[in-house]
């Protein structure tokens, strides 16, 4: 990115909007003077980080630490002074299994279904929602009448609310529907989808694939774009064919931003949580419960909640996400591609 | 409209269709029903009546069955086109049904009942806008108060993003200290802390602050963005240092250096986190849905979910709130989307 001059503010509704900021900020200037006398330069740069440390601190750090303080206590209490001191022992309720493909063997037979149901929709969703914009990402580079048209398109849900996302397919999966309004014209009869714990699966992968694709679309496009055309040209003047191209030429030097993708679907996919709360609310059952929901209702909905074991199953998942994460930074630095979330 | 065909379907090089041309418009004509499809059907439902959406098959365009107040009776009454069992058609209106047969009456002459089989029938019925889904929810459902709930945590959240992200990026692009990369390297490794893996220690801190049940606590949390403090200093860095330099020379403090040349050069790159945490302030659920427990401090997110999970729920009220919900993230679709992609092709956030 380039520095750029501003444009000089247009509209008077601009000016006005500026006039109290600037008055604002004027006064402000008078009492920092101050405080930089005081401080010197170096003082000032720590004057700036201030406010982003503190909140930082506040709501980021110090969470993070006194979550592990919390996976070791037991009881109801809310504040940590309440709490009584158990060990280790949450952990030992979440592992309580003695067999542990039996979610029904185990204590915490919910965690167990939650550990399972993410893990079969971390596999489903994000090797679907690397070919889905994979493809259309190779589709979008092609000489194409009014690309960002077709881009757009494909963009568009990425914008929307994950409760937007999980109503607008609740009304259509829903008895009197599109979908079954779609079906009906070739003879089938009417089905409630989200009451069927497989279809209800399905639909939830289906809908977080449709709300997220196009971003992903838009970073392997930007890498596809990246690559060299002369590459194309130098492989077709030899008579390479179309398809050995794509294996040798397309799919290497798309493999950085591949990889970051594929971490960044798998960070996502994990904490999976909004659209499908909204959709099916962990149900029929239990068959669309995942983690995020898990820890969601032990610690906050349930009538018995249990913050101490809310926390060391987020603690459990923050590990796989550390993991994660860290491979994402490392490859983000080894192909100059930034990935990261807000 | 050969030579329109020719101009959209127009492909460089190669002449004649290849099968892969076919795959692409097939695969994005389909992409553009698939991804636009379900939002216009939203929109469209959102217009019908109770009735209408309670019908199978539903219908396309919103349709109202036409009623007419016929003496001798209290309400309205239902229109159809009937046929009678002499062969002759009329307009009749239906005061009851019986299994079968559908007792009705002229609407001419009250005083004689007429029974027709109810497959002898059809409802007379005219294409109606049901506005009222938009206008009956803001007496009905406070929603008026979530409106502006997410209004105030959108804007509020938004301004607080800008300036102490900005006042960090300055920090870390334009001064030389000690533990600079240890807190540039801190804010990047926040990056691994999702919300998900400390909802529970955040809330009790956010409950000892006082901040529970009150929007505060829903938008401090939120706006140290690491994201965002990374897109403002790679923009600050490409700012010479011969600009501060100069201003330091004729005694500007360093907050008018900040503030009055650092953040007007910064302008673009701050359009881009705008832009990014309207949408993310507008569209965030799972937190507001912790803190927030009393109905009036709903915001639009929670508001939705929470009567969309009820059990009788009035799906033409939900409809129109949720066309209404999505209306700035679709103006932002509109009219801001290339900031946006630019924005996630140069960084990868979202």
């Amino acid at each position: 990115m380039k520095a750029e001059t501003p444009r000089p503010a247009g509209s008077g509704f601009g000016e006005a909007i500026m006039v109290p900021v600037r008055l604002a900020m004027g006064l402000v200037d008078a009492p920092l003077r101050w405080v930089q006398r005081k401080l010197g330069l170096g003082g000032m740069a720590a004057f700036f980080l201030l406010p982003n440390m503190l909140i930082f601190g506040i709501f980021v750090l110090l969470p993070f630490f006194i979550n592990f303080a919390y996976s070791m206590t037991g009881g109801t209490a809310l504040f940590l002074d309440d709490r009584t001191f158990v060990g280790t022992d949450q952990y030992a309720r979440l592992f309580d299994c003695s067999n542990y493909i039996d979610p029904n063997s185990c204590t915490e037979d919910t965690f167990w279904t939650a550990v399972g149901n993410t893990a079969w929709f971390v596999v489903l969703q994000v090797t679907l929602m690397i070919l889905f914009s994979l493809v259309t990402a190779l589709i979008l580079n092609r000489e194409l009448m009014a690309r960002s048209f077709w881009r757009a398109v494909f963009f568009f849900p990425v914008l929307l609310s994950p409760v937007v996302v999980g109503l607008i397919w609740k009304w259509i999966l829903q008895r009197q529907g599109l979908l079954n309004f779609a079906l009906y014209g070739f003879g089938f009869e009417p089905y409630t989808w989200l009451n069927d714990r497989n279809w209800a699966f399905a639909a939830a992968v289906g809908v977080s694939i449709w709300a997220h694709m196009g971003f992903y679309t838009l970073i392997l496009l930007a890498g596809l774009q990246a690559i060299p055309k002369d590459l194309y040209e130098a492989a077709e003047m030899d008579g390479t064919r179309p398809a050995r191209a794509f294996w040798r030429i397309t799919l290497p030097l798309l493999m950085p931003n591949l990889l970051v993708v594929i971490v960044l679907v798998l960070i996502r996919a994990v904490q999976i949580f909004d659209e499908v709360y909204v959709l099916t609310g962990g149900g029929p059952g239990t068959s669309t419960l995942y983690l995020t929901q898990y820890i969601y209702e032990t610690g906050f909905a349930t009538q018995l909640r249990n913050p101490g074991l809310a926390a060391a199953a987020s603690i459990l998942m923050g590990m796989v996400l550390v993991v994660l994460t860290l491979i994402q930074l490392g490859l983000g630095r080894s192909s100059e591609k930034k990935g990261s979330r807000k | 409209m050969s030579r329109i065909a020719a101009f959209i379907f127009r492909r460089k090089g190669r002449n004649g269709w290849h099968w892969t041309d076919i795959v692409t418009w097939i695969w994005l004509v389909g992409g553009l029903l698939i991804m636009f499809g379900p939002a216009v059907w939203l929109v469209g439902s959102s217009f019908k009546s109770p009735a209408a959406l309670a019908e199978f098959p539903p219908t396309i365009l919103p349709y109202v069955t036409q009623k007419a107040t016929v003496e001798g009776y209290d309400k309205p009454l239902d229109l159809y086109d009937a046929t009678l069992p002499d062969g002759s058609k009329a307009v009749l209106a239906e005061v009851r049904r019986i299994g079968v047969i559908s007792q009705m009456v002229d609407p001419e002459k009250p005083g004689e009942i007429i029974k027709v089989n109810i497959s002898q029938r059809t409802p007379v019925r005219t294409m109606a806008f049901a506005t009222t889904n938009y206008t009956e929810p803001f007496t009905h459902f406070d929603f008026v108060r979530y409106l502006w709930n997410s209004v105030f945590v959108t804007v509020t959240a938004t301004l607080i993003t800008l300036v102490v992200n900005s006042m960090a990026a300055f920090a870390l692009s334009k001064y030389e200290f000690r533990g600079r990369t240890f807190a540039m390297l801190l804010i990047l490794a926040t990056l691994m802390v999702p919300l998900s893996v400390i909802m529970v220690p955040l809330y009790s801190i956010v409950s000892a602050l006082g901040l529970f049940n009150n929007l505060w606590g829903v938008i401090l949390p939120t706006v140290a963005t690491p994201t965002g403090v990374f897109i403002l200093r790679q923009y600050m860095l490409t700012i010479p240092d011969e600009l501060i330099d100069a201003a330091r020379m004729d005694k500007a403090s360093e907050w008018q250096i900040y503030w009055r040349i650092v953040l007007p050069l910064t302008a673009p790159a701050l359009a881009v986190l705008a832009i990014f945490s309207v949408v993310w302030r507008w569209n965030d659920f799972l937190w507001p849905l912790i803190v927030l427990s009393r109905k009036e401090l709903y915001t639009l997110q929670v508001g939705l979910s929470i009567y969309s999970g009820e059990l009788n729920v009035q799906w033409h009220f939900i409809l129109a709130m949720t066309v209404v919900t999505m209306i700035p993230v679709v103006l932002v679709f509109i009219f801001l989307q290339r900031f946006i992609t630019t924005g996630i092709a140069g960084t990868g956030l979202k």
